[in-house]
């Protein structure tokens, strides 16, 4: 039983590694970031795929990430070097908000 | 000595065609059907046309040739009976505020046989959040500012701006120097003097959870109401949606690029795709005869099919 559980939390280490490097994905459907919030670490990279038909933004509330239009299809990313809460909204569709929380 | 207007007649009756070539008279808020052969024999020459929405640079399945539906906009125009003064562009000129968009569309509004090409942005046009590809176009009339107004026809007309600085969360938003502006150029008018208002969003608030209406549109009609008559004309929604409040009419324009959904119809506002061969009865353009109250507005809105 111990083992068992040794050899799963091991398991979780091995898959959780390399995603640990790779871009947090932002997905932009139906005029909405999912997930609306996001929490990284300083120095990690957020990754937005624009799924709708429908061109959107990524802007920041400050002015300190701001994408241009990202069309249907396309992608943005920007990388978070210090910590803090980065709100942000759909330029264009100002119903459309997130937040990056950088720990 | 009495004079008559010679459009006195159609001004009785505002007219909105439907895709079927269905019409109906707008008296006092209430519609009531009438002789469609009357409608068509009508041929007041329009005070302008109203283009909104051609979206340039889209290329998706709603429409993959929204060059070609604007020019087929552009010569529906042209073959009017009687030429308006102007047309008037309510926004989304372009789809990603391109420079090459903005040519193109600058190209296919030459073909426009008319002296005068009125516009107000789009969100879509100052995706950039400055407006900077705008304003080099069609900044001058402004001094750079967007908003403006005019005379024509007896009629004044104002543009506004409501795309610029959305609040977080919000709706469209005219902001405070605007309406300052606003309340300055209608300040001295008199109450008879007919008003329309274009903005690209509309100035009421038709479903709030898509953004369709503007924040502090109230402060707008709140110096608007005191006019016998008020037409206001909108685009962004890529359908018709009208209303009578009081002395104010509320109208939005079908798009020359695509339809979208009626409000909360489907999981968001984006491109409606429907058969190919239903699109030009879904897209089209809106012609305005007179816009003088007790009669009415005399609108015409005209589908591409």
């Amino acid at each position: 039983m111990v083992i068992r559980r040794f050899v799963a939390a091991f398991a979780v280490v091995l898959v959780s590694a390399p995603a640990f490097a790779q871009d947090t994905t932002v997905r932009i459907k139906n005029f909405m970031f999912m997930p609306m919030a996001v929490t990284i670490h300083a120095g990690e990279t957020v990754k937005w795929e624009n799924l709708d038909e429908e061109p959107h933004t990524v802007t920041s509330e400050t002015g300190l990430f701001r994408s241009g239009g990202i069309d249907g299809g396309g992608t943005f990313r920007f990388t978070f070097a210090r910590p803090g809460v980065y709100k942000y909204t759909c330029s264009i569709h100002p119903q459309m908000i997130g937040t990056i929380t950088v720990k | 000595m009495h004079h008559e207007s010679p459009t006195r007649r159609g001004a009785l009756k505002c007219l909105a065609y439907g895709s079927a070539g269905t019409a109906f008279a707008l008296s006092g808020g209430v519609f009531t059907t009438f002789d469609v052969a009357d409608a068509k024999t009508q041929s007041a020459k329009p005070l302008f046309v109203q283009v909104s929405d051609s979206h340039i640079g889209f290329n998706k399945d709603a429409n993959p040739d929204v060059a070609g539906t604007f020019r087929h906009a552009v010569d529906l125009i042209n073959a009017l009976p009687a030429g308006p003064a102007f047309v008037m562009h309510t926004g989304d000129i372009t789809h990603l505020s391109k420079p090459e968009e903005f040519d193109t569309a600058a190209e296919i509004m030459k073909g426009l046989r008319v002296s005068e090409i009125h516009t107000v942005p789009g969100e879509h046009d100052t995706i950039d959040a400055t407006g900077q590809g705008y304003f080099e176009r069609y900044g001058a009339a402004s001094g750079g500012k967007g908003y403006y107004s005019f005379d024509s026809g007896g009629v004044h007309f104002v543009a506004l701006v409501n795309v610029l600085n959305f609040k977080q969360g919000g709706l469209g938003a005219l902001g405070a120097d605007q309406l300052a502006w606003l309340a300055a150029d209608l300040a001295g008018r008199a109450a008879s003097e007919p008003i329309v208002v274009f903005a690209h969003m509309p100035l009421w608030t038709i479903y709030a959870p898509w953004g369709w209406g503007t924040g502090d549109a109230d402060q707008a009609m709140a110096h608007l109401r005191r006019f016998g008559s008020v037409t206001v004309l909108n685009g962004h929604i890529h359908q018709i949606v009208q209303k009578v409040e009081g002395n104010i009419t509320f109208h939005t324009a079908r798009a020359t690029a695509y339809p979208q959904p009626a409000a909360g119809m489907a999981a968001g506002p984006g491109p409606l795709t429907v058969p190919h061969d239903q699109l030009a009865s879904m897209i089209g353009v809106t012609s305005v005869t007179s816009v003088r109250h007790p009669h009415g507005i005399t609108l015409d809105d005209r589908t591409l099919a």
